[in-house]
């Protein structure tokens, strides 16, 4: 049974996810379609373990839907770098819907809250659907369906500001893929193919002419438009901020990486190495995502909402990213690839942490959590400790990706930009004290109602989210070859 | 295109916005269409009477587009329902008036 399936386990990974969906709607009970969530999560988690391991011990899988053959049919793919995102995607959703049914049936309305699975669902499929494709337009379905559904995620927030954030996000999301098949259609126009392999190999001769270079701007700004980059990220702190807690632990850990995946993918997939030198692009890329961690980080310190000034620190954490893929070498996109999971982990636990505070006390606001230290205390370490990995102190994840994103600019010679990284990570010392000074230094306001801690069910999730923090920090071997390998073969992949 | 793009970031009025999404959609949709016509060539049937033909592909993703474009426009003018029963406007900037007041 399960050695017959093996071979399908690409197309399963998208499949399950999408058809647990409907079921979802068909049972119409929170706890059935809490429970066809959970499973599916895990399945899926189970599934993209498998397919790292083939990826490791065979190379990249091949997979042609329905047994067209490429470049005609769509293909899956699978290699280092899916396999790698994949497995960060389905292990964030397997711990968060662990963490998820108190949250949940406390922000959404009881009578939503299956609708909430499904559409979880939905952008978990999408989400995978992303990384998996090998097809351009295909890619542009599955962003579609990630992002339709994570608009509906957002508005079930309960302020009225979270629908204002949601219709924002469709907008701006909406133009983003717009203009990314924009560019897609004209690089189908010069070369009459959409599969990504085809695409990268017939790409070449046409590479210098006006439509491909044009093609090239529509996409970075469309795919810009969803990964939040500096200043495309204005959607981005609004609908962290008022979408339901899970919602955005979830969306924070996930969406914007898998748009960084998308972006390497049609940069060093498709376009090679010729994108750096037809365009100023990599240059353009240092600069925003400078700008982006250091006027981000210090947009946070202002912020009262640390729901807030933790969606404007993502934005930070994307530039880093960015910065990594703009020094187009194996260093750089290494860093890149190894903050896409740190970050994951790092943000995942600090919003699961943020949801079991507004699960007690109703508001995340900085001085609303004051003397939190004493009555949460679990809930408070670990979003210490997750914060510590934000700043990126020794024997933390966020240390190792700052460490080789650092490695990456002296192997340029771009010291300024070095020193830049390390001046936004004391940006960073800043915002987060603010929360710790308000949590552990001050004492409960006069007159607040008793709380108690989270219960287990949240804190078991939480903490090992924040142990991965650590256990990844100080064994890197894992993160560090798979990305390394990742990294190799995206740069020498191309022409 | 750009007269639709033109109408999403100019005007105040969220149906206004979402129209003027639908029109730079369905233009590139018609980008795409363009790009499938051969000279001279006939509709994609398999006919034996047919030799040139247009490329069907464009059509078939554009297709897909289509329905894209469908369910976002359903759900921006969901959420606009919505908005209106939560702010009593659809405008743009007595939306933020309001949100400017609430914090």
């Amino acid at each position: 049974m399960l050695s017959s399936l093996s071979p399908h386990l690409p197309a399963i990974q998208v499949v399950l996810p999408l058809i647990a969906a409907p079921v979802c709607v068909i049972f119409r009970s929170t706890g059935v379609a809490w429970l066809i969530a959970l499973i599916a999560s895990w399945l899926s988690l189970g599934i993209s373990i498998l397919l790292l391991e083939q990826v490791t011990s065979n190379g990249p899988i091949s997979y042609l839907l329905g047994n067209w053959p490429a470049p005609w049919g769509i293909e899956y793919k699978v290699d280092m770098l899916s396999a790698f995102v994949m497995l960060i995607v389905t292990s964030i959703g397997a711990v968060v819907m662990v963490f998820a049914p108190k949250s949940v049936h406390m922000e959404i309305p009881s009578d939503r809250t299956y609708l909430f699975y499904t559409m979880y669902l939905l952008t978990f499929a999408g989400l995978l659907g992303i990384t998996i494709t090998a097809d351009a337009f295909n890619l542009f379905v599955f962003l579609e369906i990630s992002s339709l559904s994570s608009y509906v995620l957002i508005s079930l927030g309960a302020q009225r500001n979270a629908l204002t954030a949601a219709l924002r996000y469709l907008i701006l999301g909406t133009v983003g893929a717009t203009f990314y098949i924009i560019g897609v259609g004209l690089m189908y126009q010069m070369t009459g193919t959409l599969n990504i392999a085809d695409l990268a190999e017939r790409l070449p001769e046409v590479a210098e002419t006006k439509t491909i270079l044009v093609a090239i701007g529509f996409i970075t700004i469309g795919i810009g438009l969803k990964l939040g980059l500096f200043p495309l990220h204005v959607w981005l702190p609004n609908a962290y901020a008022y979408a339901p807690s899970v919602v955005t632990a979830f969306l924070a850990a996930t969406a914007t990486k898998v748009a960084v995946y998308a972006l390497l993918r049609v940069y060093f997939s498709i376009f090679g190495m010729n994108v750096f030198s037809a365009l100023p692009i990599s240059e353009l890329l240092l600069v925003l995502g400078l700008i982006a961690i250091l006027s981000m980080s210090t947009v946070a310190i202002y912020q009262n909402n640390t729901k807030r000034l933790l969606a404007y620190s993502s934005v930070a954490q994307v530039g880093y990213m960015v910065i990594g893929i703009s020094m187009v070498t194996v260093t750089g996109l290494t860093a890149t690839i190894l903050h896409l999971f740190n970050h994951a982990v790092i943000k995942g636990a600090l919003f699961l942490a943020l949801a079991a505070v507004f699960y007690r006390i109703k508001s995340v606001k900085v001085e609303d959590m004051a003397g939190l230290g004493k009555t949460m205390p679990f809930t408070m370490a670990a979003f210490v400790a997750a914060g510590f990995s934000l700043i990126g102190v020794p024997l933390t994840v966020g240390f190792i990706s700052k460490w080789y994103l650092i490695l990456g600019a002296f192997e340029k010679d771009w010291w300024l930009v070095a020193v830049l990284i390390i001046v936004s990570s004391l940006l960073a010392v800043i915002y987060f004290w603010k929360v710790i000074e308000s949590a552990y230094f001050k004492a409960r306001p006069e007159g607040a109602v008793g709380i108690s801690e989270a219960p287990l069910s949240m804190l078991i999730p939480m903490w090992v989210m924040v142990g991965s923090n650590f256990y990844f920090g100080i064994n890197t071997n894992f993160t560090i070859s798979a990305a390394t390998k990742a990294a190799k073969s995206l740069i020498g992949g191309s022409p | 295109m750009m007269s639709g793009f033109y109408v999403v970031i100019s005007h105040g009025n969220l149906v206004k916005k979402i129209v003027g999404l639908n029109v730079f959609q369905v233009s590139v949709f018609v980008l795409y269409i363009t790009m499938s016509k051969v000279d001279g060539g006939a509709a994609p049937i398999l006919d034996d009477a047919i030799k040139n033909y247009s490329n069907p592909l464009p059509h078939v993703l554009i297709l897909t587009a289509i329905v894209v474009g469908v369910a976002t426009t359903a759900l921006g003018l969901a959420l606009i329902v919505r908005i209106r029963d939560a702010y009593g406007t659809i405008e743009d900037d007595e939306i933020v008036k309001q949100e400017r007041d609430d914090t």
